[in-house]
């Protein structure tokens, strides 16, 4: 690897890095706020060993300060943290002017999303 | 104590050991999680796939923000073999029920097996090589040679990947793994970067921890939302693992090659062994 790559990919990552971490900061916090109510509190918010799957049920639970409402919401931000990972290595990638790796990454997120569809749709 | 705070805590600590050994060698961690969900806490099998899948990222995005910074993860790698996984994925995905599971788990299995054997005739042989360098030309033209900082030889090491078509091939492999049988298929990214590739162990391993929060992260939509991941189960889990995944992300940095490989063994072979009986209908 000659030095003006290295330089390129150090920069990338440093970036990367730093937007990952909060990431993964915010969504680590988001579900121990939840489990702490949960202990606190003793109860779910939920009837029996139930929990919300909707992206309205989640969301109206939040707003409703419930404890499993808001474990949910931190688990789903942290599947998107991986996702995230791959935006912005496009937006990295982009800006240094790699545009074989914009491509690349690009196709990545492309059948990534694809797959979330096929997913959400069963 | 609290029966609802015990059983957290036991789930946290199962994260945290899962966490560990998961960034270390490059896999999920679902080897500790499912025994210990199914087996020590009578959880439905589902449940504890949904489970593993959260493993899975917390995993990945719990190592990789320590890698970051240590340059040891190779993102042109990573994303350009992730194009492999990820459409093989899919199409095991969709082709699943179509072919016969017991017979795929022989053959993953095997190959497991047979690979563990080439690693151990490896090291007998002349035990670990440094880096090879050669021209490969796709590895050129695809800019996938790398470098790192070894803390445990304190060396700087260049190294270059050879046979990136074979490469490529084993991660569609590993992606149409993962999609038929619903496993996270660690063992055969660090296989198909570390054994095929030329790959050093060390980059081999970061780069798949890396590479499966990506793959993990297309079906975890699946489990989220048929409802599969429990907040009780999957949120004190997340937990360890993220905090079990920094340090095991920092300690691999520090350990010789050597003894990474050491582990790395016998954990694969027990997977290996674990498959091909599945696939002859004995369950361990």
């Amino acid at each position: 690897m000659d030095q003006s790559t290295r330089e390129e990919t150090e920069k990338i990552e440093l970036v990367i890095g730093k937007l990952l971490r909060v990431g993964v900061i915010i969504s680590a916090t988001v579900i121990l706020i939840g489990m702490a109510m949960f202990i606190i509190s003793g109860h779910s918010g939920y009837a029996g060993a139930s929990h919300p799957t909707t992206p309205s049920a989640i969301l109206s639970g939040v707003v409703a300060l419930k404890p499993y409402a808001i474990m949910m919401l931190g688990l789903f931000l942290l599947i998107l943290t991986p996702v995230l990972r791959v935006v912005v290595s496009i937006y990295a990638f982009f800006k240094e002017k790699d545009f074989l790796y914009t491509a690349i990454t690009t196709v990545v997120l492309v059948i990534l999303v694809i797959a979330m569809f096929i997913g959400y749709a069963g | 104590m609290d029966k609802l705070v015990q059983q957290l805590l036991i789930l946290a600590f199962t994260g945290l050991a899962a966490g560990i050994l998961g960034a270390l060698l490059g896999l999920g961690g679902g080897i500790i999680i499912t025994p210990v969900l199914t087996l020590l806490m009578g959880l439905p099998i589902q449940y504890a796939i949904g489970a593993s899948v959260i493993a899975v990222i917390a995993t990945s995005s719990g190592a990789t923000i320590a890698y970051l910074k240590d340059d040891m993860l190779n993102l042109r790698v990573a994303m350009f073999l992730e194009i492999a996984t990820t459409v093989g994925a899919i199409l095991g995905a969709v082709v699943t029920g179509l072919v016969n599971s017991s017979v795929l788990y022989f053959l993953f299995g095997a190959l497991l097996l047979f690979s563990v054997y080439n690693m151990i005739r490896k090291m007998m042989s002349k035990g670990e090589k440094l880096v090879s360098v050669n021209d490969d030309s796709y590895a050129q033209k695809l800019r996938l040679n790398g470098s790192y900082y070894d803390k445990a030889t304190k060396q700087h090491v260049d190294y270059s990947v050879t046979n990136v078509p074979g490469g490529f091939a084993m991660m569609f492999g590993a992606g149409l793994a993962s999609g038929l049988l619903g496993i996270g298929s660690g063992a055969f990214k660090v296989l198909a970067m570390d054994t095929i590739m030329k790959m050093p162990l060390k980059p081999s391993t970061a780069t798949s921890n890396l590479m499966m929060g990506v793959t993990a992260a297309a079906s975890a939509t699946v489990y989220f939302f048929n409802g599969a991941i429990q907040p009780q189960i999957a949120a004190p889990l997340a937990m360890g693992i993220l905090v079990g995944a920094t340090i095991g992300s920092r300690i691999m940095q520090y350990l010789p090659t050597k003894v990474l490989r050491w582990i790395f063994i016998p954990v694969i072979g027990y997977m290996g062994l674990q498959m091909l009986l599945k696939g002859i209908g004995v369950n361990i």
